[in-house]
């Protein structure tokens, strides 16, 4: 336990924010080095000191410091798009996707039509010719629903791929 | 007036006043909603964050805070953070195969010119695509490269 050590020079940037005495357990400490005092505050206005302590209680140790790399990711993009936070940065990230489906689907068309024509077989890997798979839209009715906002095109294409990859809705 | 209470003020077991924050985007008839946001976010940050917004924009403020912390709820590492590794993940991979496609559409075109030209004779309309399609590779690319900064 340590006594009275000055709290300035070893408190993890948490306690030097929340102005108390970083203890030798503390949560944050492993995390949140004392230089890195943006970083906690940026994740504590967002979430809170005391939320983000109960999520990484919650997880395991070892997966800790990527739940704060997350944590602090995502209030970083929350507090410069308030509104919209990572749902706009998805959205943005699906529109390119369809985008690059729709590419690509032309250029296989093209190259399945010079193929054709030259009798030349391509020897590229046929199994992916469909569309691809995994396509993280099983959040799609729900962030369709912000992508009218930020791009109207979502919504158009976003059936066409698997919407059971990810689980949250 | 308890029945008049939205999600929030009935959770937090206060009274509901008129001009409550949490009314109009967490109703009474979702209490799981409310729930969420508080557990991730804290009610405190939600109003905060509610308050410096313009009244039109709180709808979708609180819908996405509510998707963002379901997404926590469900992968307390990841959150929809995870979602958007993964997207960048695939879009990477598609910027792959549609340059590996393009580079066999050359190869095919190339090799179709010398023997058959004269079937060819409107190659400058597949230049053309060609060209835009490379054009479009090269875009994609560098726009990835400007949002891939996100860790």
């Amino acid at each position: 336990m340590r006594g009275h050590e000055p709290r300035s020079s070893s408190s993890c940037a948490a306690c030097k924010l929340l102005k108390r005495r970083c203890s030798s357990n503390c949560i944050f400490a492993p995390y949140f080095r004392s230089d890195e005092s943006k970083k906690f505050a940026k994740v504590h206005k967002v979430f809170g000191a005391s939320n983000v302590s109960k999520i990484l209680i919650e997880v395991p140790e070892e997966q800790r410091e990527e739940t704060v790399n997350s944590l602090a990711y995502e209030a970083e993009v929350r507090l410069r798009d308030p509104v919209y936070g990572c749902i706009g940065a998805i959205a943005l990230l699906q529109t390119k996707m369809i985008e690059l489906q729709h590419d690509l689907a032309l250029a296989r068309a093209r190259l399945a039509r010079y193929a054709a024509t030259s009798s030349v077989v391509s020897d590229n890997d046929g199994a992916s010719m469909g569309p691809f798979g995994d396509f993280p839209a099983a959040c799609g009715g729900f962030i369709d629903s912000f992508s009218q906002n930020i791009s109207s095109e979502v919504n158009q294409d976003a059936h066409m791929y698997d919407f059971s990859q990810i689980p949250y809705i | 007036m308890n029945s008049g209470r939205c999600a929030a003020c009935r959770y937090l077991r206060r009274r509901c006043a008129p001009d409550c924050i949490f009314s109009p985007y967490f109703p009474s008839n979702n209490p799981q909603r409310f729930v969420s946001v508080h557990r991730i976010y804290g009610a405190s940050n939600v109003g905060k964050l509610l308050q410096q917004l313009p009244t039109h924009l709180r709808a979708e403020a609180a819908d996405s805070l509510y998707f963002e912390a379901q997404c926590r709820v469900e992968d307390p590492i990841y959150g929809c953070v995870g979602l958007v590794f993964l997207l960048q993940q695939q879009i990477h991979d598609a910027e792959s195969q549609l340059a590996k496609t393009l580079a066999e559409v050359a190869v095919l075109k190339s090799h179709a010119k010398h023997p058959q030209a004269q079937q060819f004779e409107a190659e400058s309309d597949f230049n053309n695509l060609l060209q835009k399609q490379l054009d479009n590779v090269a875009n994609l690319s560098f726009s990835n490269q400007a949002t891939s900064g996100f860790m």
